[in-house]
């Protein structure tokens, strides 16, 4: 199976470990086969071990080491945030992060709300069997 | 206040031989002066006449017995503290007890410290009860309970009643009769009353009902101290 996603300047990443964790960057620059220079609109430029990157399937065109206000922009143009949302990866990060963040009556009511689902599901599906037999 | 520490005027030559003289450090320290400012002595304190105490006179006898004195004690009682977390209405969950992992409203903190709560009853058979906060999670939930009034509710309301046992010889003639026990009618009230305050405030919000009803767990895989309450 081919690659899919490369290293290369523009493309969008996840920072998996470290003061950064969770923080979606563009790389801007190759520092060399470990290291990778890494940007976003709202962070100081630093370097980073390839190793603490996730690489995602969003880039951006952008030319290397841009001024922040060009990032900025390729950013907004690129649509990144907006893209990173609608994937699954993202949603999977944001369904995780509020789940985290329910209080004991919101996970209770969680709980209901999905018997309640099963329920009628099941109840469909009993109707779509009786129908077939 | 700090005494702040001041090097001496009178500096050492060798160890233990100021620089100076007596008289020279006489003169250095300005006692002249002061000397001075009091015609010519330095000024004094009037001795202090101590109050005249009749003496005490020494007991007639000494007691047989050594009697233990009691020991000082200067540790200050302070009121306790109710958890940040808690206030009036807030749902806990009930963590030691019977009544463990069931979920209660706060009512309000008595004064030895212990939190006055209730189920209520009616909803999930926890009653008016004592507990103490160590033995509760406080949740970011709360019931407006501004209109229930539990100023009648003190340490006093749950002290047990001491009955006292007849002594004497019937008491071993007489079958023993093993009485029913059973909660005085006025307490019973009061938890009716209570109930019926919060059943409706607890109704109005929805699905509290039947949270209050269900009992607290952990599942495997469930890590309490990542939870938020």
């Amino acid at each position: 199976m081919p690659f899919r996603r490369y290293v290369e300047i523009g493309r969008v990443a996840l920072v998996n470990y470290g003061p950064q964790y969770g923080k979606l960057v563009v790389i801007v620059d190759v520092i060399d086969q470990n290291r990778a220079l890494i940007d976003s609109p709202d962070m100081v430029r630093t370097s980073i071990n390839f190793k603490r990157l996730s690489l995602t399937d969003i880039t951006i065109s952008i030319s290397r080491n841009p001024k922040k206000k060009d990032l900025a922009k390729a950013v907004e143009e690129g649509e990144v945030y907006s893209k990173w949302e609608s994937s699954a990866w993202g949603r999977k990060l944001a369904v995780r992060e509020r789940r985290a963040s329910l209080n004991d009556f919101d996970r209770f009511k969680v709980m209901v709300a999905r018997i309640k689902k099963s329920s009628i599901v099941r109840r469909e599906l009993g109707k779509l069997r009786k129908e077939k037999a | 206040m700090v005494k702040t520490l001041r090097a001496s005027r009178n500096k050492d030559v060798v160890r233990g031989v100021g620089r100076y003289g007596r008289s020279k450090m006489y003169h250095k320290r300005g006692l002249w002066a002061i000397k001075d400012k009091n015609g010519g002595s330095f000024p004094t304190h009037e001795k202090t006449v101590a109050a005249e105490v009749t003496p005490v006179r020494a007991p007639k006898f000494y007691p047989a017995d050594d009697v233990p004195k009691p020991l000082h004690k200067n540790k200050v009682i302070n009121p306790p503290k109710l958890r940040s977390s808690i206030s009036a209405g807030t749902i806990l969950i009930l963590l030691a007890g019977h009544f463990k992992g069931k979920r209660v409203v706060f009512l309000k903190q008595l004064e030895s410290g212990l939190l006055l709560v209730t189920g209520p009853f009616k909803v999930n058979g926890v009653p008016l009860k004592r507990v103490n906060q160590a033995y509760v999670i406080a949740t970011s939930t709360k019931v407006d309970i501004s209109a229930v009034d539990v100023a009648k509710y003190s340490d006093a309301y749950f002290k047990r009643e001491v009955t006292k046992k007849k002594k004497g010889e019937s008491q071993f003639f007489e079958a023993e009769k093993e009485e029913e026990k059973s909660l005085p009618l006025e307490k019973i009230e009061d938890q009716k009353a209570i109930d019926a305050k919060l059943v409706p405030l607890i109704e109005a919000v929805p699905e509290l009902k039947s949270y209050l009803a269900s009992r607290f767990g952990l599942k495997s895989g469930v890590k309490p101290h990542e939870l938020v309450f």
